[in-house]
Formats: C-alpha cells, structure tokens, sequence
C-alpha cells in the first residue's frame, strides 16, 4: 500500500550561532497516493529539510505534515529513504545490508523470506550473483543500486530519495534513471525525489515541484505529462524539450536571474 | 611462500638485530657490568627459569587484567563523549590534563593508598596508563559517524541502543583495535612501573629491580627481554582478535 503525502502551511527555521536560520516558509505540497513527486531548486533552499520532515526524523516548527491522513509524529516503520551517499555497511555482504530494515521493522518474515525478498530485488536491479560480496568489492554505480534496493525492502508507503543518483557519472546515473522505473513499475510507494538534474525529473516524476531560493516555498508546480512508459529516447522528444525548457526558467526565477 | 616470508622476514630482523647487539658489546670490549651481550641471556634465562615462569605469568595477568579494565571504562567514557557533545566539551581537557601526567608520578600515591595490595596497585596503574588511547578512539569513532547512517536505521523507529548495536559498534571496530594495539604496549609499561618501585611487588619488574641490586646485568636485559617477548605475545592476541571481529577493514592488497 503507498500513503498520500501532504504539507499544510510548514515552516520551519534551525537555530544557528546567527539567530534562527528559516529554510522553509509556508510550504504546502500534496503528493497523491502512488505519485511520483520530483522536488528541484536552488542550493541550500530547504529540499533536505523536506525529507526529513516527511520522514519524521524532525518535527516543523510550524505547519502539519500528514502521511495517509494522520499527522506525522515521529519516525515509522512505513518510510523507506535512500541518499546520495549510499551508507552500506561495510561488515556485511549485500545481501545482509538489503535485508537490514527488515531486522528493525520486525516484518514478521521468516530468515528465508526475508533472503528471498532481498534476493528478489537485487535480482530486479540487477545485481543477481553479487548478494554474497562487500560493498567495497563494488562499483559505486552497484553500491547505489543495493542503496536502493535497501530503501524499498520492507515494502514502504513513502520512499524518500535525498539526491540518489547524485555522485554517479552521467552514463551510470541513466542506467539508474531506468532501473528506478522499473522498481516503480514492479513495487507501490509514494516517492519524493530531491534532485539537481533537470533532466532527471523530467525522466522519472509525475510531477515536478520547483522550490524557490531559501525559506522555501513551492514557486511552481509542473506537471510532467509523458506518460508512465516514457523511455531515455522521448527525453529528446519535442514535449519533453518543453518541459525542460519550463523547468529551467523556473530555476532562473528561484535564483532572482530573471523576473517572474 | 607466503606464509614462510611473514615468518622469515620478521625472525631475519631479530636475529640481524641481536647480531649487531652482540657485535657492539664485543668490539667495544663491555664487560657484564656495563653491558650485557645476547649470549649472555641464555644463561640467565636458565639460572632463573623458575622465577622467569612464576613473575612472567603474574606480570601477564596483571597487565591483561588492567588491559581489560581500560576496555571496559575506555569503551564506556568513549560512548559517552562519542554520543554527547556536552560530556565531550566537559571530558576533553580533564582527561588529556589526566594523561599528561606522568604514571611514574603516580606509582608512589597508589601504592600508599593502597599499602601491601601489590595486585590491585599494579593493575591500577596498567589500566590508568592504557585507557585514554581506547576512550579517545571510541569516542572520535562515534562522533564521526555519518548522519546518513543514524537516519536510515532512525527513521525505521530504531531505538538509539538498536542503532549503537547495528551501527556505531561494528563501524568504530577499527580504530577500537587500533587503540588497543597501543594500549597492549603501555599497560605492560604501568605493570613493571609499579612491579619495580614496589617493594616485595613480584612481576617481572620485581625481578628486574632485584637484577639492579645484586648488579646481575644479565638477568636484567633477560628480563627486559621476556618483556618484549609478552608485550609481542599480546600485541598478536590483539592482531588475532582484530582480524576476527574487524577483518571487513582490512583492504585487500593490489
């Protein structure tokens, strides 16, 4: 089952040696059961901060954040996060870090269930025949590719992505681009997407959201209409040109280059 | 062949060593009272093989024991600095002010505090000499962990034990054990610190300082020398028990 994700009016500062520092302002965002949000804007502006709000690891000073409904309180079991650093635990052999939220959550799933739901996913994203090596035994392409496979394991509502694909070569990061639609298409999560890469929220979000330079707020949403079987090919497509083209304005305006 | 190099490369430099060692005494033309040569030991070692077996054990199980001592309260005062910036502000300069001070100064005040308990002193001293490396390498171990790893176990609900336990214990591993190599050595520096001020303290330092009174240079370097061979001993437990428990960090070579 995947939740609705909403922001009713957040705001939320961080104290700092200065006086408080407010990275969000009046945000409210809505991110329908199953979407695929991407979340673009300047450096700095706050994207973090979304996701660990979202994730309850933080609470906003003000404003609600509401998963399926109910307000979030704290950390739960149903969020799934990935990062642009891939955090695997070097002691383990991929197959153990995969398997490593299903040991907190308490899943109720056998040892060799849970081994083969890992397996399951390695297998998806392509790391069939590496569930037995350490991470420092890979690529980073392969360790981002575990990362993820780690984020979804216990099956959450809300994935939280904080920039995955992030440090990858562009080559790598298109592959990435491709086996995160084809977790999309076999797994049920409500995703959030921090990026940088334009491109990247055209390719894999329903919807993109352009954050405006710090505090915060969502300037503009744009609807990213290509359709759920989209491919690498139709990001050169005159539509999705458009939307690119959109997008960067967009960014312009967030970094006070150009007038709304 | 592989396994034959790491024997013979290191027992090649021993031997070089006590050749150089025999050959300075020789062609000086020492004689036993102002330095004693390796062939020398031989004799000593045998003269007083019964005292080396009774004071080698009882220095080893003090220092061990002062070793394990340092563990327990170096992991502990680690965790707390490692978890809490306030204990870390508050600790800091206490505990370097309290490793500045030289042991030696400190033997005299133990052994009157704790007149006769030639056990507890000594192991006193072996621990006060070797905490400070593991406190200091737990805590930078865990204050150094990246938050990305604290947030993929706490935003499962993780409790702060589950994630020190999954986490921040197999990850501060290493440098643990690296501190520990070097508190192997200075716990055996804070036994024989006490077994030789002590009088009637037994323990290799004992026999040393017995060795300085009766002027016998060739016990004393034995002893120096048994020294050295428990101090390699347990420097290899520590190598041993880190290629168990902390293997993952050892990089493959090429």
């Amino acid at each position: 089952m995947s939740l609705p994700i909403a922001l009713e009016h957040v705001t939320h500062a961080y104290a700092t040696a200065a006086g408080p520092l407010p990275v969000l302002d009046d945000l409210s965002l809505e991110m329908p059961e199953g979407s695929f949000t991407a979340v673009v804007g300047p450096s700095g502006c706050g994207k973090s901060t979304l996701t660990r709000l979202v994730a309850g690891l933080m609470k906003p000073d003000r404003g609600v954040v509401r998963l399926g409904g109910k307000p979030v309180t704290g950390p739960r079991k149903t969020v799934g996060m990935a990062f642009q650093n891939p955090v695997l635990l070097e002691w383990r052999t991929i197959l153990q870090n995969v398997m490593l939220p299903l040991e907190i959550v308490g899943s109720g799933l056998s040892k060799t269930q849970q081994q083969d739901r890992a397996r399951e996913l390695l297998a998806l994203v392509g790391l069939e025949g590496f569930e037995d090596k350490k991470p420092s035994e890979l690529s980073g392409g392969m360790r981002q590719r575990a990362s993820l496979c780690r984020s979804i394991v216990h099956r959450p509502e809300v994935l939280i992505l904080d920039e995955p694909f992030g440090a990858l070569d562009a080559f790598t990061r298109e592959d990435l681009w491709q086996t995160m639609h084809d977790l999309r298409a076999q797994e049920k999560f409500t995703c959030v997407l921090i990026t940088h890469d334009l491109r990247e929220s055209v390719f894999l979000s329903d919807r993109t959201v352009v954050f405006s330079a710090r505090p915060a707020r969502a300037q503009r949403t744009v609807e990213i209409d290509l359709g759920p079987d989209r491919t690498l090919e139709d990001l050169y497509a005159p539509r999705a040109v458009e939307l690119l083209a959109e997008l960067r304005r967009e960014i312009q305006i967030a970094q006070g280059r150009e007038a709304a | 062949m592989n396994t034959l190099r790491k024997i013979a490369v290191p027992t090649a430099a021993i031997v070089a060593f006590l050749l150089a060692w025999e050959l300075l005494v020789w062609a000086n033309g020492w004689p036993n009272y102002k330095m004693a040569s390796p062939s020398d030991l031989g004799p000593a070692f045998v003269k007083y093989k019964w005292l080396f077996l009774e004071y080698g054990w009882q220095t080893l199980w003090r220092t061990i024991a002062g070793l394990l001592l340092a563990v327990v309260f170096g992991v502990f005062l680690g965790m707390v600095m490692g978890f809490s910036r306030i204990a870390r502000e508050a600790l800091y300069p206490l505990l370097v002010g309290f490793n500045a001070i030289p042991k030696a100064t400190v033997v005299p005040v133990i052994a009157l505090l704790f007149i006769g308990q030639h056990d507890l002193n000594t192991i006193l001293i072996a621990f006060m000499i070797s905490f400070f490396p593991i406190a200091v390498s737990v805590s930078i171990g865990l204050s150094t962990l990246e938050p990305e790893y604290r947030d993929i176990l706490r935003s499962l609900g993780a409790s702060n034990f589950t994630i020190f336990r999954k986490i921040a214990l197999p990850k501060t591993l290493p440098e643990f054990f690296g501190a520990l190599k070097v508190a192997v050595t200075l716990a055996f520096i804070g036994t024989n610190l006490m077994e030789i001020v002590e009088p009637h303290g037994r323990g290799l330092g004992h026999l040393f300082d017995s060795g300085k009174i009766n002027a016998d240079y060739p016990l004393m370097f034995a002893v120096l020398i048994a020294l050295a061979v428990l101090g390699i001993a347990l420097f290899y437990v520590v190598v041993f028990l880190e290629r168990i428990f902390a293997g993952w960090a050892e990089r493959t070579p090429g």
